[in-house]
């Protein structure tokens, strides 16, 4: 039964056992191969929307690019991680995002370690590339879920519902903590009014730090 | 008093008379160009006549004869009349119903090249059609179960359900060769296995995607509308072959008429032990209920459909699990398109052998199409796969509009791709659509003349897709909003040295690297006219000059002396005043205050007689 758990992928020529279910982004990790992430949190379900991660997978013949952090690893399957194609798509993506979020720290330094000079699109100035990280930290580990997305396509932001003062925030600050871009602050949320405001909460801020916290 | 006695009809009439009934088209375009006005006025000239116990009125299934609604069809004998105004209706008793002489004028196609006694079937827009989903079309009133269980409805299930295992059903359908409609084409036989034998849970679902969205199409409306039986009972065979307790038909909220009647036929089929518990004396049960989409193009697929039927937000997520394994609330869920569904109750009554007999090697049975765009018959049309594109436009869609050249055709909806006129010989299947850069899609057919630009219709479609696209992953929420915005540079006259291969690539990017279907098909519209009409891409950038004269930034109208007559029909029909002139003189066209509409371009008689006398530069 165990045996029957265990597979076998071939990761950029090297060959690595894996246990069935572990995505391939696992796998390249413990094989010590790097790919670079932006939506990707060990604590957190993937959600495969950066498309940073994506490599090259070869199964039954057939090859295709697919995100690694939700994709399974799957006996035999001969995975390539930096070939032209990928650095291809991952370069295009940064610039996409950056031209999205020009001012982000965590996207310069993808774009100086591709290479990327120029930004051929017209630049934004977002500072959110909308990971949701926040969202689903603030469910599955809060267990909360105050936050969510709002609308849609380019339109898309995190917001509480309806963009009012939601009375589920507990104002723990986890989405800060979180944040891969450091732009979300707890004053910021303030700022949206998620945090719920009763006559037993406080929130303080603190005299070392300088950080908000909350307390009861 | 005497005059009323001229109504009365004579004993010998009333006989005559008496098998015939007039049976009104109610799809939507039908309904829009008046068909219940004129349903009430046969009705009310009847009753003046007293001929209402003999003659029935009655609402007939669409026959996808669109373009000349309302459609009206004398039965039995066979006789359809299109574009039928109000003032037809006493005209149509007097001469045809009682006097069993046809309407020649009103009959459809009035072309020459069809001798106009045929039976409907045998003009030009049907003589190719091969009907097997649309097998009750202008037969059955849609509203009626009893007409459907006369046409051998709901035979199949009898049959399914009495005389075969749920296995057995599966091998039907596999043996079939039937592919998934919806578009992606995945072998509907083996999608069903698959979900049979998944462990995952022991309740299982199967859901109707009804979710049309494509501009231009309409299959999905269309039988819904006019054979919601076929659906249901497609529905029921499916869910016992699988083992499924309960469906789902997700319809988008603007159908209401489709909404209508599915609902309709599942509450019939209710009523008749066709749905819920012990399905014709079985000990299988099976329910249906129909859930309203809000219109969302991206619930079309199929992990954001199961999504918002669960009430969450209609984002697609990654595959897999696909919902074989895990679909709704984490079941095993089978999803099928309308006309997939539709296409099951003759496989499992004429055999999986039958079906595989039409079609082409890879690609079995029928396909409906809608074909629209500069076609002189737009409709509904089923066609064995294989069909060529000319037999589609040429045969059946009887030419391009005003004999015009064509350009391209657009198949598979907004992320389907452009095939050029010279493939119009390409038979069309799954298969060869792909290899020509297109999809088969949910089935529209869209086809352009010389005057479309198709970097135009690119920028059309990509706008489409991006106000579509749900925003959760980058190439297709950032990727789509740059490839408009540079679509959008070109057609404005604005575009730049290096747009069209920034263009390609970003296009590449976003097909290879987004996470759905919507994403992955996406950047089709481009690459395929970035392939085929390169062109007039480098025409737009370079040298600032559109060559079908549709991109308003770079064209001048003007007036050419030599043509005009002065009859002022361009003073008048330009909402600026930038013409002038007096009558019978050559007119002037004030370029200070045009602002490109094109209305005089499109009044002015010389462009038919004399050539144009207003023309693009």
């Amino acid at each position: 039964m165990v045996k029957r758990d265990r597979i076998t992928i071939t990761i950029d020529g090297r060959r690595r056992k894996a246990e069935r279910g572990q995505s391939i982004l696992e796998v390249a990790r413990e094989a010590a191969i790097e790919i670079p992430t932006l939506c990707y949190h060990e604590s957190l379900t993937p959600w495969g929307s950066c498309r940073l991660c994506v490599v090259e997978a070869s199964q039954h013949g057939r090859t295709r690019v697919v995100a690694s952090c939700v994709t399974p690893a799957e006996d035999g399957m001969v995975i390539k991680t930096n070939t032209q194609r990928i650095r291809d798509i991952r370069r295009m993506i940064i610039t996409l995002l950056l031209a999205r979020c020009p001012g982000l720290a965590i996207l310069k330094n993808y774009a100086n370690e591709f290479g990327i000079k120029r930004i051929p699109f017209e630049k934004g100035d977002e500072d959110c590339f909308l990971c949701g990280m926040c969202v689903r930290a603030c469910s599955e580990i809060v267990g909360i879920g105050a936050i969510g997305f709002a609308h849609r396509g380019a339109k898309t932001e995190v917001e509480p519902p309806f963009g009012f003062a939601s009375s589920a925030c507990i104002g723990c600050g986890t989405c800060t903590t979180i944040c891969p871009a450091r732009t979300l602050t707890l004053e910021k949320v303030f700022a949206r009014q998620t945090m719920h405001r009763g006559k037993d909460q406080i929130v303080g801020r603190c005299v070392v730090c300088e950080t908000y916290y909350s307390g009861a | 008093m005497t005059r009323k006695g001229r109504h009365k009809t004579s004993r010998k009439t009333k006989a005559r008379v008496a098998s015939k009934t007039i049976s009104i088209c109610h799809g939507t375009s039908c309904i829009e160009a008046g068909s219940g006005q004129l349903a009430v006025a046969f009705e009310a000239a009847l009753r003046r006549k007293s001929l209402s116990a003999d003659v029935k009125v009655r609402p007939g299934r669409c026959t996808g004869y669109c373009h000349v609604a309302p459609v009206v069809a004398i039965e039995p004998d066979g006789i359809t009349y299109g574009n039928v105004k109000l003032s037809d209706v006493e005209r149509i008793i007097d001469k045809h119903v009682i006097g069993g002489k046809i309407l020649e004028d009103l009959l459809v196609p009035a072309e020459p090249a069809y001798p106009s006694l045929q039976p409907l079937s045998a003009t030009g827009f049907f003589e190719k059609q091969v009907l097997i989903v649309m097998r009750n079309r202008g037969r059955i009133d849609p509203e009626s179960i009893e007409d459907y269980i006369a046409n051998d409805g709901y035979q199949a299930l009898a049959k399914a359900v009495s005389e075969m295992k749920p296995e057995q059903v599966i091998d039907e359908v596999k043996q079939a060769g039937l592919r998934g409609r919806g578009g992606a084409g995945f072998p509907t036989g083996l999608k069903w296995e698959i979900c049979r034998r998944s462990k995952t849970s022991e309740t299982k679902y199967i859901v109707c995607n009804a979710d049309e969205g494509d501009p231009g199409a309409f299959m999905d409306r269309s039988l819904l509308e006019s054979d919601p039986h076929a659906v249901v009972e497609g529905m029921i065979i499916g869910a016992y072959a699988i083992g499924a307790s309960h469906g789902f038909v997700y319809v988008r909220e603007e159908y209401p008429i489709a909404l209508e009647r599915i609902v309709g036929a599942t509450e019939a089929a209710r009523d008749y032990g066709l749905l819920g518990e012990g399905i014709l004396g079985s000990d299988f049960s099976f329910d249906i209920s129909v859930v309203r989409g809000a219109g969302a193009f991206v619930c079309g697929e199929e992990t954001a459909l199961v999504a918002s039927i669960e009430g969450k937000d209609g984002r697609p997520r990654p595959r897999p699990p696909f919902p074989a394994e895990r679909g709704l609330w984490g079941c095993p869920t089978n999803i099928n398109n309308v006309e997939t569904w539709a296409n099951v109750p003759p496989i499992i009554l004429k055999g999986g052998k039958w079906y595989a007999s039409i079609g082409t090697a890879k690609s079995k049975g029928t396909k409906v199409f809608s074909l629209v765009g500069k076609v002189k018959n737009t409709g509904l049309i089923e066609v064995p796969m294989g069909t060529t594109l000319r037999e589609i436009i040429y045969d059946i869609g009887g030419g391009i509009l005003r004999d015009r050249k064509l350009k391209a055709v657009q198949t598979g909806g907004p992320s389907g791709g452009c095939i050029p006129a010279s493939l119009i010989d390409l038979p069309v299947d799954y298969e060869e659509l792909t290899k020509a850069g297109s999809i088969m899609g949910s089935g529209g057919l869209i086809v352009m003349d010389e005057d479309t630009c198709m970097v135009d219709v690119a920028h059309y479609f990509v706008s489409f897709l991006e106000e579509e696209s749900c925003g959760k992953c980058t190439p297709c929420r950032e990727g789509l909003t740059r490839m408009r915005e540079i679509l959008e540079r070109i057609v404005e006259g604005k575009g730049k040295r290096g747009d069209i291969e920034l263009l390609e690539a970003l296009a590449h990017v976003v097909k290879d690297a987004s996470l759905c279907g919507l994403g992955a098909t996406a950047p089709n519209p481009v690459l395929s006219t970035l392939k085929y009409f390169r062109d007039e891409y480098e025409a737009h950038v370079y040298h600032k000059r559109c060559p079908a004269k549709v991109c308003k930034a770079l064209i001048v109208y003007r007036v050419i002396p030599e043509k005009c007559t002065g009859c002022q029909r361009c003073v008048r029909a330009c909402p600026v005043g930038a013409i002038s002139g007096p009558r019978a003189q050559p007119h002037n066209l004030d370029q200070s205050l045009c602002i490109k509409c094109g209305a005089c371009y499109e009044v002015c008689k010389f462009d038919a007689i004399a050539g144009d006398a207003i023309y693009v530069e």
